[in-house]
């Protein structure tokens, strides 16, 4: 076990910081996406093409003539994060190079509601390519506007009361698909974000890694409670760890040995701070259901890299 | 070699002879002839290109552009609703100066619904920085795809080719068909300095601030006006190498031309006739047929209409609120040639041929009567109202 206790030293695959994202990007203090694209960009190295749709990456990286990252970006329309990923992996196919990896890295908006026509289209077609969805949970670009992605009870600029809809499964959407590989992962366990980004480069088709990236800015919390968030959403269960392999085969990556209560996770979050005690009971009960149904569903339980502890 | 073909499979060949190497497509009724032949050609091992079967027209320019962007040669062929949903990659496309090609087989855009020919839908995407071609007949239409990627490769600008929906899209014609190592000679591999490098790490469409964003948009509109020459220059050998002669503007009977009558696309050939028809009573009728709308030959129409007492311009389509778009055109090349040429033409718009409607050569000699009577008006002429 290589994640310190605060989970942002360093992990057992090396540093945290890319030499591929370089310092100088413009997201807020904290966020948990520039450490995700981090450690993906880690992974995959140098040869990645980025497909990147409307999102907050579009400001992070940078107005022209600023690039803070060491691999080429393409920046396109909000909806159109998997179909300029499908041409530029074709296109590369076409003029022999077709190593080249070709990656979506696209916000919960850009994947869940607007982008998700185009994402399945390319899961469809099994394009061979990685679609990262970064989710924060809202549309926080534009100012924290409640998304598909946005759960239960959360407070945005579009739920001043509370979200009333419970968020979008889009991993079972995705394996209706049948894609080869996804998995959803977590900016506090890097090393089984690690371990999920090769595995999935050992694999042609569609791959799709849904990471929970913890927003301080949108989910209303101090700078340095991005890992312990996304931690507490593990160990709740709000967020579990899995693998699909072909749509059917399931793996369940982290059994939380105790159970943490979801009010541990909300009551970090300004976002919650509204709820009721019976509010709280209620997403409580949610996810006991969720995961009781999860834990019926999965072939296997082991962690995605054999050795790794994960708490 | 001479083939009957319709004016759907005509462009097909002309992709296949592009060497295309990316082909997002999505179907649409009048266009989907295209997609089916080249699924053909590449099932069939005669196109070497990957066909992408996307779930929208959207998706097929997003596709188009992601092929571009790594230097491949890309094309899509839509009609109508499906244009119109292209519309915000159209834009992105031409900022970021790809060169792809696409088809447009004209039809009508709803509400209400109607499959049959206009040109409403192209001429809705004007000015989203295409260049646009419009064809006559299907010879044309094989033709302007090998046009299109000359010039749109030569200036980065993306092309529109536009051809009537059924008039040309579904009526056979006989088709002469290239040579492809002419075309080849003609048209070399793609070598787009606007696509990635993989060693040298890019930013592609970013975020451009106010203290560079007009500059970017200069440039953009530059390359545009300079179309107007290389349109020329790759006519020029096209012809040297096929003998077919593809110039911006064509006048016809123009010389002594009293009334002249301006179209675009294939009721340039109505038209004709009528002048013909017109000519033989001794009347001094003309035509102007346009073929490049985007850039608009705003120059050769100026000279060319200079002293022609009465000119008027068909429209396949209507914009409520501002009349036909070309005649809007016609009359903003027309504004400055007042003082020095003996008076600016009255320009007259006709509006006709919408949602499939015949355009036939009496409608055509109407129109020639009513601007020879000089009864023109500011608001368009609609040919054949029911009252
Ligand atoms: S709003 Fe959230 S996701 Fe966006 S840059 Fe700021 S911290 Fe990162």
């Amino acid at each position: 076990m290589s994640v310190d206790k605060a989970g942002v030293k360093g992990t057992k695959n090396g540093p945290i910081v890319s030499p591929l994202f370089t310092p100088g990007h413009l997201a807020c203090p904290g966020c948990g996406g520039t450490l995700a694209l981090n450690r993906v960009l880690n992974v995959l190295g140098k040869r990645t093409v980025i497909a990147l749709p409307a999102c907050c990456f579009s400001i992070i990286t940078g107005a022209f003539p600023h690039m803070p990252l060491n691999v080429n970006l393409v920046h396109t329309a909000f909806e159109t994060a998997a179909a300029l990923a499908t041409g530029l992996k074709a296109g590369f196919e076409m003029t022999g190079r077709g190593d080249v990896t070709v990656m979506a890295w696209a916000g919960d908006g850009g994947t869940f509601d607007i982008g998700l026509q185009a994402l399945s289209g390319a899961a469809e077609r099994n394009e061979d390519i990685f679609f990262f969805c970064y989710d924060n949970e809202a549309y926080m670009n534009t100012g924290n506007q409640r998304s598909g992605a946005t759960p239960l009870g959360s407070w945005t600029t579009t739920t001043p009361t509370g979200e009333t809809m419970d968020k979008k499964d889009i991993m079972g959407i995705i394996a209706a698909h049948h894609i080869p590989y996804a998995a959803t992962a977590s900016i506090a366990h890097l090393d089984d974000l690690d371990a999920k980004v090769k595995k999935g480069e050992e694999i042609k088709g569609t791959k799709f890694i849904h990471i929970l990236s913890a927003c301080p800015t949108g989910w209303r919390m101090p700078s340095d409670m991005t890992i312990k968030a996304a931690r507490l959403a593990v160990k709740s269960r709000v967020f579990p760890l899995m693998e699909i392999f072909n749509g059917e085969r399931r793996v369940l990556n982290y059994r939380p040995e105790e159970l943490t209560h979801v009010r541990d996770y909300l009551g970090l979050q300004g976002r919650f701070s509204h709820l009721t005690d019976g509010e709280i009971e209620e997403i409580q009960r949610r996810v006991d259901e969720r995961w009781k149904k999860l834990v019926a569903s999965v072939d296997e339980v082991r962690p995605a890299d054999d050795g790794i502890e994960y708490i | 070699m001479k083939m009957l073909m319709e004016g759907n499979h005509a462009v097909s060949w002309g992709v296949m002879l592009s060497r295309v190497q990316v082909l997002p497509v999505y179907p649409i009724t009048p266009q989907t002839h295209i997609s089916e032949a080249l699924a053909d050609f590449v099932a069939e091992g005669r196109l070497d290109a990957r066909y992408i079967k996307v779930e929208s027209e959207h998706s097929a320019m997003a596709a188009c552009i992601g092929a571009s962007t790594a230097n491949a040669r890309a094309f899509t062929a839509t009609s109508s609703q499906g244009l119109a949903l292209m519309h915000e990659m159209l834009h992105w496309a031409a900022g970021a100066r790809l060169p792809i090609v696409m088809a447009n087989v004209n039809r009508a855009i709803g509400s209400p619904w109607n499959i049959w020919n206009d040109q409403s839908d192209s001429m809705s995407q004007r000015d989203t920085g295409w260049l646009q071609f419009y064809a006559e007949d299907n010879q044309e239409c094989l033709d302007s795809i090998i046009l299109a990627y000359m010039v749109s490769e030569a200036v980065l600008v993306p092309s529109m080719v536009v051809l009537d929906a059924f008039i040309l899209s579904h009526t056979q014609e006989a088709v002469e068909i290239p040579e492809a190592g002419d075309v080849d000679a003609i048209l070399p591999t793609l070598a787009n300095p606007n696509a990635i490098d993989i060693d040298v790490p890019r930013a592609y469409s970013p975020v451009v601030a106010p203290d560079n964003f007009t500059e970017v948009k200069y440039k953009q509109y530059r390359a545009s006006e300079d179309a107007i020459k290389t349109i020329e220059e790759a006519g020029a050998k096209f012809k040297d190498a096929f003998g077919r002669d593809y110039p911006l503007v064509s006048p016809y009977m123009m010389d002594d031309a009293k009334a002249v009558l301006v179209a675009a696309g294939a009721v340039t050939g109505t038209v004709r006739k009528a002048v013909d028809a017109l000519r033989r009573e001794g009347k001094k009728a003309g035509m102007l047929k346009i073929r490049t709308f985007r850039p608009f030959p705003r120059d050769r129409v100026r000279e060319v209409l200079q002293g022609v007492p009465n000119v008027g311009v068909l429209d396949k389509s209507v914009f409520p609120g501002a009349g036909g778009p070309i005649a809007q055109e016609v009359r903003a090349s027309l504004y400055y040639s007042g003082k020095s040429n003996g008076g600016t033409p009255r320009v007259t718009g006709f509006v006709g041929g919408l949602g499939g409607r015949d355009i036939t050569v009496s409608d055509v000699a109407h129109a020639f009567e009513t601007i020879m009577k000089g009864k023109g008006t500011d608001d368009p002429i609609f040919l054949g109202l029911k009252k």
